[in-house]
């Protein structure tokens, strides 16, 4: 992403992809495509959606901006505010909870230091608790960007987390990508 | 051998590749629907076969269909509802990653039986990296001519597009999946009118789970008295079961319906029993939203005939003594399991869920995952348990959609069943387990 005087823009690359969603809904439902788009824009835009963001957004679908914040605000998957570069999402609804996601999410709580909704220090990592990932077959489980890590224990969320700080993981990538 | 609809090839190594899945018969059905069969003809063999929506509301597929307006001069469509989220389910995840030109095929040959030109599959957003293979798999459809203009040269046409969601369990519903569709926030709409006559962009619009649309091929090609042929009384064919818990080998089971659900957890060929040799407590038979039942009903009726895994066997007794066959979500628990803190995991996640339309769910669900909290801590009174009765019976049926009866279904039946739990939880002011 460019930005210039705060004002984000997309690539040309990225630009593309965004006409090339439009046009899979009918003339005239440009607005449909705010979802798949409001997820390209979060992973342009660190992983959070900033109002200029979502202003950015709302000019792309010839749409009001108000059209674009209470969807932004609606869908669990937007953040409203500055994550971590690595966004680790736990699960912890009735089937991963009865396979021990509590003892998960303490065991990342005390190897990162922070509760669920905080962010590192660092910058690094944010936590945070979600709802159900339907995977529970596989339980407990983690999403990380678009990685689902399951059938988790201690020791994985050892060596998950050594990795992830030797390779600097980022969890926003574009999802079309 | 019990018969496979779903899982029959899914072992097969690239299944999810065009040639692959040509090669084991894949795409005959649009030959055979195209080339053989009038739309209508394959909405008659979808009725014959009996088949109910796979997403848990078990309505009969054929009929949904025949609600269509026909002649309707605007655009039909068809939506596939690839928003699983419903907890203990992840059967549909299982479909789009492995197998995700049987649900194609399936969206090819529903579309033709609707007149649907456009068709859609919502996805939920966590599964991107499902919706990325599905893409790949469409775009081979594509190249393969089985998808585009004139479709093998029958004039058929049909773009099929995916639509990922960001996070909303409410978006399972149908008529907030296809606000969500539109741009929009997820807010179930008032029905009447229903999306067979007001749907997506207010055209006449089907919406089917991924389950079932996967099964339309199998039925094309070996036409719907065959599949009525499988099952029980008016549970026709396979069902795919999603079982998670404390059991040996949590995973996907593709069922001829009417299998004993003793059967189902015990024997090695599906759950393999319970973990580490423990005992059998309760079962969530069809995913969060359905009431729980205590080992001896969910194995046996109150009548004493064997449970079946059925949507009449799993019925019987009403919600008193009884419960639905749902999603397929089959969540097991064991002796260790603490009935009250499960049930505070559902509770929170119906919170969490509620879109906030409708005051009653909006504030319900709030209410009893707080007082549920305040029973788990040791803070619980013998009032609370009445009071979480109470609210649960007036969220129940006073909701645009569904959601408030599921959040409070679980509520009700978990102390319905299990009242001495809650009541232990207060008189030892903790949780006992």
């Amino acid at each position: 992403m460019q930005e210039k005087n705060n004002i984000p823009e997309f690539n040309r690359e990225t630009l593309d992809l965004v006409d090339q969603i439009i046009k899979r809904y009918p003339a005239g439902r440009q607005k449909s495509a705010l979802l798949p788009v409001l997820h390209i824009a979060q992973s342009e835009n660190s992983g959070w959606l900033s109002p200029e963001m979502m202003d950015y957004v709302a000019s792309l679908l010839d749409i009001q901006p108000i059209e674009v914040y209470e969807v932004a605000s609606f869908y669990s998957m937007y953040n409203l505010k500055p994550v971590g570069n690595c966004v680790i999402e736990v699960c912890h609804t009735g089937p991963c909870w009865l396979n021990g996601a509590e003892k998960i999410i303490a065991h990342f709580e005390a190897r990162l230091g922070i509760k669920p909704g905080e962010t590192t220090a660092d910058g690094k990592f944010t936590l945070k608790t979600v709802e159900c990932l339907a995977a529970c077959g596989n339980a407990p489980v983690i999403q990380v960007g678009q990685e689902y890590h399951e059938n988790l224990t201690a020791e994985k969320v050892d060596n998950l987390l050594e990795q992830w700080k030797r390779e600097n993981k980022v969890s926003h990538t574009n999802p079309y990508l | 051998m019990a018969t496979k609809i779903l899982l029959n090839n899914i072992e097969v190594p690239g299944l999810a590749d065009f040639q692959v899945y040509r090669k084991l018969g894949g795409y005959t059905a649009v030959e055979k629907a195209l080339k053989t069969l009038t739309p209508d003809d394959v909405t008659e063999e979808v009725k014959k076969s009996g088949l109910k929506g796979r997403g848990g509301a078990g309505f009969p597929t054929g009929m949904k269909w025949s609600f269509i307006d026909k002649k309707s001069e605007k655009a039909k469509y068809l939506v596939c509802n690839y928003d699983e989220s419903e907890p203990g389910t992840f059967k549909d995840r299982h479909i789009g990653q492995l197998n995700p030109h049987q649900l194609i095929e399936g969206m090819i040959v529903g579309s033709y039986a609707l007149g649907a030109t456009t068709a859609y599959i919502y996805i939920r957003g966590e599964l991107f990296y499902v919706l990325r293979i599905i893409e790949k798999a469409i775009a081979e459809a594509y190249q393969n001519g089985f998808l585009g203009e004139n479709i093998l040269g029958s004039g058929y046409s049909l773009n099929l597009y995916c639509h990922p969601g960001a996070g909303a369990y409410i978006c399972g519903e149908e008529t907030a999946l296809l606000e969500s569709l539109e741009g929009k926030r997820g807010n179930p709409r008032i029905k009447p009118p229903f999306p067979a006559i007001v749907g997506l962009y207010g055209s006449p619009t089907v919406v089917n789970n991924v389950e079932t649309i996967a099964t339309l091929p199998w039925i094309v090609n070996n036409g719907g008295e065959s599949y009525a042929a499988i099952g029980v009384g008016n549970s026709k064919g396979t069902k795919l079961i999603s079982a998670c818990g404390h059991i040996n080998k949590p995973g996907i089971y593709e069922i001829e319906l009417g299998l004993p659900v003793e059967e189902f957890i015990f024997s090695d060929e599906y759950c393999g029993g319970i973990r580490n040799g423990n005992k059998l407590k309760a079962v969530v038979a069809g995913g969060s939203s359905v009431p729980i039942l205590p080992a001896d009903l969910i194995l046996k009726t109150a009548a004493g005939e064997p449970r079946l895994m059925s949507y009449e066997s799993l019925a019987e007794g009403g919600f008193q003594t009884g419960t639905m066959l749902g999603s397929g979500g089959f969540i097991v628990m064991d002796h260790t399991a603490c009935i009250v803190k499960n049930l505070l995991t559902f509770a929170r996640f119906y919170r969490h869920e509620s879109c906030g339309q409708c005051s009653p769910c909006r504030e319900g669900t709030s209410w009893m995952e707080k007082i549920l909290m305040r029973i788990e801590g040791g803070q619980g009174t013998m009032k609370d348990i009445d009071l979480l009765v109470d609210i649960a019976k007036h969220v129940e049926g006073n909701t645009i959609c569904p959601l408030g009866d599921a959040a409070a279904w679980p509520v009700a039946s978990a102390i319905r069943h299990f009242r001495e739990e809650f009541e232990e939880h207060v008189k030892l002011q903790k949780c006992p387990f």
